[in-house]
């Protein structure tokens, strides 16, 4: 028997219902804007008040607050659905699991990409970065970057939500598989902020694009595994 | 003969290194009502869980409705519907809410008037808009029962379906069961209070350590 | 030195694994001649590496840890390639013994290639001046080996077997896609040092002692695999078999 519904239709259900949770309670996203914030600002603690050399390495400490955010996001994301065995009631229902999948890469992609530009302006006023340079490419590499954070970290919190000693698992996992897209979404981010002489942004973006389709699809093939039990 | 709502043949669930069920084979027709009785970690709710597809046996096969409840779940699970310790609920959604995602996803015609009639039936109208957050432990059952009948299941999961649930609301949950089985739903029963059971079943079931015995 | 190396590498791993689980008869004496062999080669490679082989251009003796430091990551590689092999046809079939083969192949995978870093850490003191440096083979390899360890992590603390299987395919296929990725993202990002030490960029006599090596190490990566994979059926064996028909009966008093 076919689902009543398609599948598009089903992604869209989830991503509301993520987007429903988090309009909920608000003070989830609220916190996670104050830890990146705060992360960021430790960055020039640690560095020290330099503005000249803030300004060069802004496009690493952007996405090392992004990155270390989206543990906790992605983390949170999927307790939501192990509180009271909700993704298996969404199986059960039944959701067909790559729905879900798509619905929660989504829902936790647009969650961080928000998140990047409420961290705009503090990287603005903390290491006084030139934003206006291509701001339709610094959003597109924004955009990409979250993205690429989602759909492995999607696969991997569900499986880490369920593990023992989840907090240490998710990063464990996740962290290697993410150094191509730091390494890209990051340089692509600097020849944002700064003058780009030999033309590579065009090259990062190229890297970015494929390592999301790569895990999307990946992604989208192996979530079903591990959604339910087999 | 009928056809079987359910047929375990030699099924057994393991739990890391623990057999929650072990060697079981039974059979339910179409239309009856099973009692299953027993201990506290006996295998009661493996035994419901797996019967509703959330979870598969280790070893042995599992018919529900005639179809392969591991092979086949696709085609099993619009039919089959498990209300148990975990609510499947998104505690910061409400009650409507809820509902209204399951009746969405289950493509149920006119989803929100449906919402209304059933937290109607189910007496918690004056709490539709409330966070499941806040919900008591028999509103959460009320809803979660809620959710069954949006799925009109022909095999029908209760686990403890009368705890935590006031003296009102224990009578209402006997009426909801005769309703079921009136239209036809196999009902699988797990619950402490025999009597009660006994008086809606026709069938019992008792397992200890996840096997079946006679009950004494 | 062709492309084509690795791959056979790797195909006759294959092949010998293969046997060793298709025909019991094999297994007690499969690995035994595999290891006896290793242990000869290994003594000629002493000798062919020391002395037969000339010292490199750049970095004259110190250059000769190449012949196993070489193998030795070669070998992780090919152990990796095996683990994502495994993960990607349990996925496709359930089956215990690609899930154990799996599980000893990203085992002995991450033990071979932190023997390899190490050396390659030995090597860079000397020759760079630094023990650690952002070479680009380096960086991956260790990142490599990062996503491997998660990967055992994840095995230890998962119990249930049939979880740990699955979810372990899933985060090796995973961790097989970042491989490529990751390396050439690496390079990409930072192509300051010399391109591979693969044996296509250093003469013939040398090429032929890696080539050596790379044959010795083989012999050795073959026993570690299947021992491994054998004490892991032995534990699914274990936790797997059914329970008895009948309860076992409480002792009449």
């Amino acid at each position: 028997m076919t689902p009543k519904i398609s599948l598009l239709t089903a992604a869209w259900l989830v991503l509301k219902k993520d987007w429903q949770i988090e309009w909920r309670t608000r003070a989830r996203l609220t916190a996670l804007i104050f830890f990146s914030g705060a992360t960021l600002l430790l960055f020039s603690f640690a560095m020290g008040p330099d503005v000249t050399s803030l300004r060069a390495h802004a496009h690493g400490y952007l996405w090392l607050g992004l990155l270390f955010a989206s543990v906790l996001s992605l983390g949170e994301s999927f307790r939501i659905e192990s509180e009271n065995q909700a993704l298996t009631g969404l199986v059960l229902t039944p959701v067909e699991p790559r729905a879900i999948f798509i619905g929660k890469v989504l829902g936790n992609a647009s969650m961080l990409f928000a998140l990047s530009l409420v961290l705009l302006p503090i990287t603005i006023g903390l290491y006084d970065v030139d934003l206006t340079r291509v701001p339709h490419l610094l959003l597109l590499v924004l955009f990409l970057g979250t993205l690429g954070i989602s759909a492995p970290g999607t696969v991997y919190s569900a499986i880490s939500a369920n593990a023992r000693a989840r907090d240490v698992m998710l990063p464990l996992l996740l962290f290697p598989v993410l150094v191509p897209l730091l390494l890209a979404a990051a340089s692509a981010t600097k020849l944002t902020f700064q003058p780009d002489p030999q033309d590579q942004l065009g090259s990062w973006l190229k890297l970015l694009i494929a390592f999301d389709l790569i895990y999307l699809s990946v992604g989208f093939l192996v979530f079903p595994k591990i959604a339910e039990e087999d | 003969m009928s056809a079987l709502a359910v047929e375990a043949i030699d099924i057994s669930k393991r739990f890391g290194a623990r057999w929650a069920i072990s060697r079981l084979s039974f059979s339910l027709a179409q239309g009856r009502s099973l009692l299953l009785t027993g201990h506290n970690g006996s295998g009661k709710t493996t035994l419901l869980r797996i019967i509703s597809t959330a979870a598969f046996p280790t070893a042995g096969t599992l018919k529900v409705l005639g179809f392969d409840s591991k092979k086949e779940r696709d085609s099993l699970r619009p039919s089959v519907a498990l209300v148990s310790h975990a609510s499947f609920h998104y505690e910061d959604l409400t009650a409507a809410q809820n509902l209204l995602l399951s009746a969405k996803f289950l493509g149920v015609k006119d989803p929100a008037s449906s919402v209304k009639e059933l937290l109607e039936r189910m007496g918690l109208s004056s709490r539709a808009d409330s966070a499941v957050r806040q919900f008591s432990a028999g509103m959460r059952k009320r809803l979660a029962i809620a959710r069954l009948l949006m799925k009109a299941p022909k095999v029908a999961l209760l686990d403890e379906p009368f705890g935590e649930l006031d003296p009102a609301g224990s009578l209402q949950m006997e009426q909801l069961i005769r309703d079921l089985q009136a239209q036809g739903t196999s009902v699988v029963l797990a619950t402490h209070l025999i009597e009660q059971g006994l008086s809606l079943t026709q069938e019992r079931l008792h397992l200890e350590g996840g096997r079946k015995v006679s009950p004494t | 030195m062709p492309a084509s190396i690795p791959l056979l590498l790797l195909l006759a791993l294959a092949v010998m694994v293969v046997v060793h689980v298709v025909v019991p008869k094999t297994r007690p004496i499969l690995w035994k001649v595999s290891a006896a062999l290793g242990l000869v080669m290994l003594g000629l490679l002493m000798y062919l590496g020391m002395f037969y082989a000339p010292p490199e251009a750049f970095m004259s003796n110190v250059g000769r840890i190449l012949y196993v430091h070489v193998p030795y990551i070669w070998m992780a590689f090919i152990a990796f390639l095996m683990n994502v092999g495994c993960a990607f046809a349990y996925l496709m079939k359930k089956s215990w013994v690609t899930d154990a083969l799996a599980e000893s192949s990203a085992e002995v995978g991450v033990l071979f290639g932190a023997v390899g870093v190490a050396m390659g850490s030995i090597w860079a003191r000397p020759t760079w001046g630094v023990w650690w440096d952002w070479d680009p083979r380096l960086i991956s390899t260790t990142v490599m080996l990062l996503s491997y360890v998660g990967y055992l992590a994840l095995r230890s603390f998962t119990e249930d077997p049939e979880r740990r299987a699955t979810w372990s395919a899933a985060v090796g296929i995973l961790s097989g896609v970042s491989l490529p990725i990751t390396y050439y993202s690496v390079r990409w990002w930072n192509s300051l040092h010399q391109v591979q030490s693969s044996t296509a960029s250093v003469d013939k006599t040398m090429g032929s002692v890696l080539l050596w090596g790379l044959v010795t190490l083989l012999c050795f990566l073959f026993p570690f695999i299947v021992k491994r994979y054998e004490i892991a059926r032995a534990r699914q064996t274990a936790a797997m078999e059914l329970p008895p028909l009948e309860a076992p009966r409480p002792e009449a008093a």
